[in-house]
């Protein structure tokens, strides 16, 4: 860890390479982020519907419950899961494949930090993008259970957005926020360490990658927990 | 120069390198030989720092570098230039964004300057029209040159090479060879080649070390090799049925 944020090299070099990382791992997880977001927003507004069909619960909270499901939890920690699969093994699988293809002694020898050179810039891009990712799946998700509730006609849409309205504190979203921080830099440092420290063949690299993925996730939990107890209470 | 003095080497309680002595000197292309598992990749691994040694040191002219840290090694990293055995090209980067790698990270050269340098080197290496190639569109031997290019990109003093023909057809080979003897003379480089192709140690071999089960089992030059009298060299290097002929000539 100490060699990875050791000082660039040279900034210019660096600041190329994050905004690639943030092309490559945050821009390309737009689209998987929207399609997860837009059904779980309509699949939790219907079953908060079905759940809360009762004459003493007013229909506004079908849309409350679905914005704090989005809010507080699916677009940081559930989100974070998804991209824990899809980032974690990508960085695991490359930082992998370049350890047993000698590309990573390579750095090396030409006088390269190279735990610095290829993490770092993974660290800043993720740690900067995916939080942006969270306000993306929030706002998705939320049109989601709104054009559910127009399609359907499970509820009023005004009575929908009442919902979302009612209680609103913009404290719920910086913990979200806060929480994709955390759950960025946790799935890159954890998948790039499992690449880094990949040794042998093909097998290996693909090892490495499913343990990114399953480490990553379980610490996710693990933190998602502290974090809530922490930031919540 | 660079020289190995008493090195030792294990992994997992198996002794690699076993009290390994040898000297090379600068401009001209020294070669380490031995079969398989000899110990040879292990050897030059120590030598560039990429392994530390156990035991004993080595040294680039005066300079004890298995004593240095990170930081003071990296000064002399800047003067090495390494060929690895599948060339190790960055995958993601075209192939003269692969030659100016070095020249981004440690230079303060204008991008027409880096530019120059590049396409000086790529030309160097008959790689002239390769600049937007990615390494996946390379062929075996283009990856070998491309690798050359950014081995001497940083006008290195030391270079070392990693069987640079493994893979290659018999007539590329003679042109790597060529081409690393040439840059050797070139720039007055002290290169270190590990290989097991006879052709490249009788073409560019100015001094072979022959390494036997991680001892140092023979040292001398191209011509002491055919009349050496020690029955292991002897059986590696007339293990071909067109070796044996051609020592029956002899």
């Amino acid at each position: 860890m100490q060699k990875v944020f050791s000082r660039p090299e040279k900034m210019r070099i660096y600041y190329t390479r994050i905004m690639y990382e943030m092309e490559a791992l945050g821009l390309n997880s737009i689209g998987l982020t929207a399609i997860i977001s837009i059904f779980i927003g309509a699949a939790v507004t219907l079953q908060m519907a079905i759940s809360l069909e009762s004459p003493f619960i007013p229909k506004y909270m079908i849309g409350y419950a679905t914005r704090e499901v989005m809010i507080l939890e699916f677009s940081s920690t559930v989100v974070a899961l998804i991209l824990a699969g899809k980032v974690g093994s990508n960085i695991a699988s490359e930082i992998g494949t370049m350890r047993i293809t000698e590309q990573i002694d390579a750095l090396e020898i030409m006088g390269v930090n190279s735990a610095s050179y290829l993490i770092l810039p993974k660290i800043v891009a993720t740690v900067f993008f995916f939080p942006f990712l969270a306000i993306f799946s929030m706002l998705i998700g939320i049109a989601g259970g709104y054009m559910i509730s127009v399609t359907t006609g499970i509820m009023n849409p005004s009575e929908y957005i009442d919902g979302l309205q009612y209680c609103f504190y913009m404290s719920e979203i910086s913990y979200a926020l806060v929480k994709m921080v955390f759950f960025a830099f946790i799935v890159t440092s954890i998948s790039a360490y499992c690449g880094y420290y990949a040794k042998g063949n093909s097998l290996e690299v693909g090892k490495a990658s499913t343990q990114a993925v399953v480490t990553s996730s379980i610490v996710i939990m693990i933190c998602n927990l502290i974090l809530t107890q922490l930031l919540r209470t | 120069m660079i020289k190995a003095q008493n090195i030792i080497k294990s992994f997992d309680g198996r002794t690699i390198l076993k009290d390994i002595s040898v000297e090379f000197s600068s401009g001209q292309t020294n070669l380490i030989i031995g079969r398989s598992g000899s110990g040879k990749t292990v050897l030059l691994k120590c030598l560039v720092g990429l392994h530390e040694v156990d035991e004993g040191a080595i040294y680039y002219d005066d300079i004890c570098f298995s004593t240095l840290d990170f930081k003071t090694r990296k000064a002399i990293r800047k003067k090495v230039g390494m060929i690895f055995q599948g060339g190790a090209l960055l995958d993601a980067s075209t192939v003269a964004e692969n030659v100016k790698l070095p020249l981004d990270l440690f230079t303060d050269q204008s991008e027409e300057e880096k530019m120059e340098r590049v396409n000086l080197c790529l030309k160097r290496v008959n790689l002239d029209n390769a600049h937007h190639l990615y390494p996946s569109e390379l062929s075996g031997g283009m990856v070998k040159r491309a690798a050359i290019a950014r081995a001497i990109v940083m006008n290195p003093e030391y270079l070392f090479c990693d069987e640079p023909n493994s893979g290659l057809d018999p007539q590329t080979s003679i042109v790597i060879d060529k081409l690393i003897s040439d840059i050797t003379k070139e720039y007055n480089i002290t290169t270190i080649i590990n290989t097991h192709d006879m052709n490249s140690v009788m073409e560019i071999g100015e001094k072979i070390v022959f390494i036997y089960e991680g001892n140092k089992w023979w040292e001398g030059t191209k011509n002491d090799i055919l009349h050496a009298d020690n029955r292991e060299l002897n059986d590696f290097v007339f293990a071909s049925a067109m070796a044996k002929r051609a020592k029956g000539i002899l």
